[in-house]
């Protein structure tokens, strides 16, 4: 009995291990219609790994009359080709623009399958990119292995501000929020009501940190509140019709701040603060605990040291 | 945490334990490792052999599964279950410069909260050494870490302010209850552990606590030890406390830290 249980769990792993290298590294993306004429790759809601490819990402793209307009490149240079193959099977028109939304690797390291096309983003989002670029595709290299192969960060070509853009007829609004990183582009589609939100926005997966200002990023979602939005896309996690997302980012954020705050204020050791329970609705989010730590990593250090008073001449 | 599961089987594992390693002298082979470090016999070689060891659940070591910053893992060892400690020698196997730091919690309980640097995935472990039996009781964790701690070069050294602001003390103490008070704080110290090419090694060596009668505790740190290092401690009283510290260069500092209440009042209007 034994021994057939093992053969069989020999088989199974010999035949994932083969099926996954005859797949060829398809990430396997399908433009999902959210809108008319609006389309979303949607990624896997968990962390990168050799499984995904990194391919935990919302990405997407809008048919306008002159061309199309496309919202993030992914974590790779082989999600850029692929998903701009798969923009070919929806429409013939040329892709004319891109817009990155912000510095995370995940979402621009699909630029090189752009090269012939105008890369737009914040200033900030530039900069960012700039000063470390290889720091993130040394990082993503790491974590999703041979789906980066051949993946180099390549900057966006050009610095745009918050206003309308027009494409034909279609008026797209670029907004430019900030506080999960510098700089994050929003892009409000008003033929349609569809939000790109980028990074700004989670649902269904803690939130990350590493480049966030906790209240600048609250203004933000707060700011989204007041648009009139019909459909959201998040950065990471399923779609919505209402704005239940930014409710539970704006949620997490809060809880975050008066966590740290409070713990810093009360002299607890960051070690310590590892172990705090997480609140059920926080620690149903997918990558939790793992995404808490991380921010306590990221946030805590500068909290804590602002409870500490000088005490030497 | 798993921690209280295993109190049932404690006490006769702990004996048997004891049993086997009261001939832990040097040159005796060391208990199993139950953190499977292809380290461990070198570890136990180094800085445990003479004594007996053994690894006990009570040797508390929190700290990250995974190190999202490796130049500043957060640690707390707790040892305070154990009575009466003489010692906890802090150890992280495969960092280049294993032995992080030592605590003598003299008159304090025996806990102990810090950051430090790793080079790449390793286990942490703490070895409490009993006042009483003079018995290693050895605990840890193994933290995942993508490296590159140790040989970069600490940030501070590398900016232009930090020479002026060397051995600058900030910390505070909290009223805790029953005549406990909790003390952090922090030292600006660039902690150059010396292998970074070109940087030689630099790092507080010594700093005591001390109340107006008596030393409380000591920490001895080593290279591994974050830069511009914080610490925790869990203190008797809560009266105010004197910091007095020095670095392997003959740098000294010192600070006193006012009383829980009065270090309330200080902080709202303290500015950095
Ligand atoms: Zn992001």
């Amino acid at each position: 009995m034994r021994w057939h249980l093992r053969l069989a769990l020999a088989l199974l792993a010999m035949f994932s291990a083969w099926s996954a290298a005859a797949a060829d590294l398809d990430y396997g993306l399908q433009p999902v219609k959210v809108a008319a004429d609006t389309y979303v790759f949607q990624g896997a809601n968990e962390d990168f790994s050799f499984d995904n490819g990194g391919n935990i990402v919302n990405t997407g793209f809008i048919v306008t009359e002159v061309g199309v307009v496309v919202i993030d490149s992914g974590p790779s240079r082989l999600y850029g080709e692929q998903m701009r193959a798969a923009i070919t099977k929806v429409t013939d028109l040329p892709v004319i623009r891109v817009f990155i939304t912000h510095m995370h690797p995940d979402h621009f390291l699909g630029n090189q399958a752009y090269d012939d096309v105008p890369i737009l983003a914040l200033a900030g989002t530039i900069d960012g990119i700039r000063s470390q670029a290889n720091a993130f595709t040394d990082n993503m290299y790491r974590l999703a292995g041979s789906w980066m192969r051949g993946t180099e960060a390549v900057r966006p070509d050009e610095a745009i501000d918050e206003g309308e853009l027009s494409f034909g007829s279609r008026r797209l609004q670029v907004i430019a929020g900030g506080g999960h990183t510098p700089d994050d582009l929003m892009l409000l589609d008003h033929a349609t009501g569809v939000l790109f939100a980028g990074d700004l926005v989670f649902h269904d997966r803690a939130p990350t940190t590493p480049h966030a200002e906790l209240d600048i990023w609250l203004r933000s979602l707060r700011r989204i509140q007041a648009l009139p939005v019909e459909v959201l896309v998040p950065g990471h996690g399923p779609v919505t019709r209402d704005l239940h997302p930014v409710m539970q980012t704006r949620g997490y954020l809060d809880w975050l701040e008066q966590t740290l705050n409070t713990a810093a204020r009360s002299g607890v050791d960051m070690a310590e603060l590892l172990y705090t329970p997480l609140p059920g609705e926080f620690d149903a989010l997918s990558v939790m605990p793992a995404e808490f730590h991380r921010s306590v990593s990221h946030l805590y250090p500068q909290r804590e040291r602002r409870e500490l008073p000088r005490v030497s001449n | 945490m798993k921690i209280f599961s295993s109190i049932a089987i404690r006490a006769p594992l702990l004996a048997a334990a004891l049993l086997s390693a009261t001939g832990g002298v040097a040159g005796e082979a060391p208990p199993a490792d139950p953190l499977r470090s292809v380290q461990w016999e070198n570890m136990y070689g180094l800085y445990l052999a003479g004594r007996p060891v053994v690894f006990d659940n009570r040797v508390l070591v929190l700290a990250p599964q995974a190190a999202e910053n490796s130049l500043e893992v957060p640690v707390l060892v707790d040892a305070g279950a154990l009575g009466r400690v003489e010692k906890i020698l802090v150890i992280a196997d495969l960092n280049p410069l294993p032995k992080v730091l030592e605590f003598y919690p003299r008159e304090s309980r025996a806990r102990i909260g810090f950051r430090v640097k790793l080079q790449q995935s390793t286990p942490i472990r703490a070895a409490v050494l009993t006042a009483d039996d003079k018995v290693w009781h050895v605990g840890g964790v193994w933290v995942d870490a993508a490296g590159g701690g140790c040989t970069a070069p600490s940030v501070g050294s590398g900016g232009a302010d930090w020479v002026a602001r060397l051995g600058q003390v900030h910390g505070r103490l909290w009223d805790r209850g029953a005549e406990q008070s909790r003390l952090r704080f922090d030292v600006i110290h660039p902690m150059d552990t010396g292998l970074a090419s070109g940087i030689p090694v630099f790092h507080v060596e010594n700093i005591e606590i001390r109340d107006q009668d008596q030393l409380l505790a000591e920490i001895r740190p080593f290279e591994p030890v974050s830069e511009n290092p914080v610490f925790t401690l869990d203190l008797p009283g809560r009266g105010a406390v004197q910091i007095r510290g020095r670095d392997n260069n003959g740098n000294r500092f010192r600070a006193s830290v006012p009383p829980p209440a009065a270090a309330g009042k200080a902080a709202s209007g303290a500015a950095r």
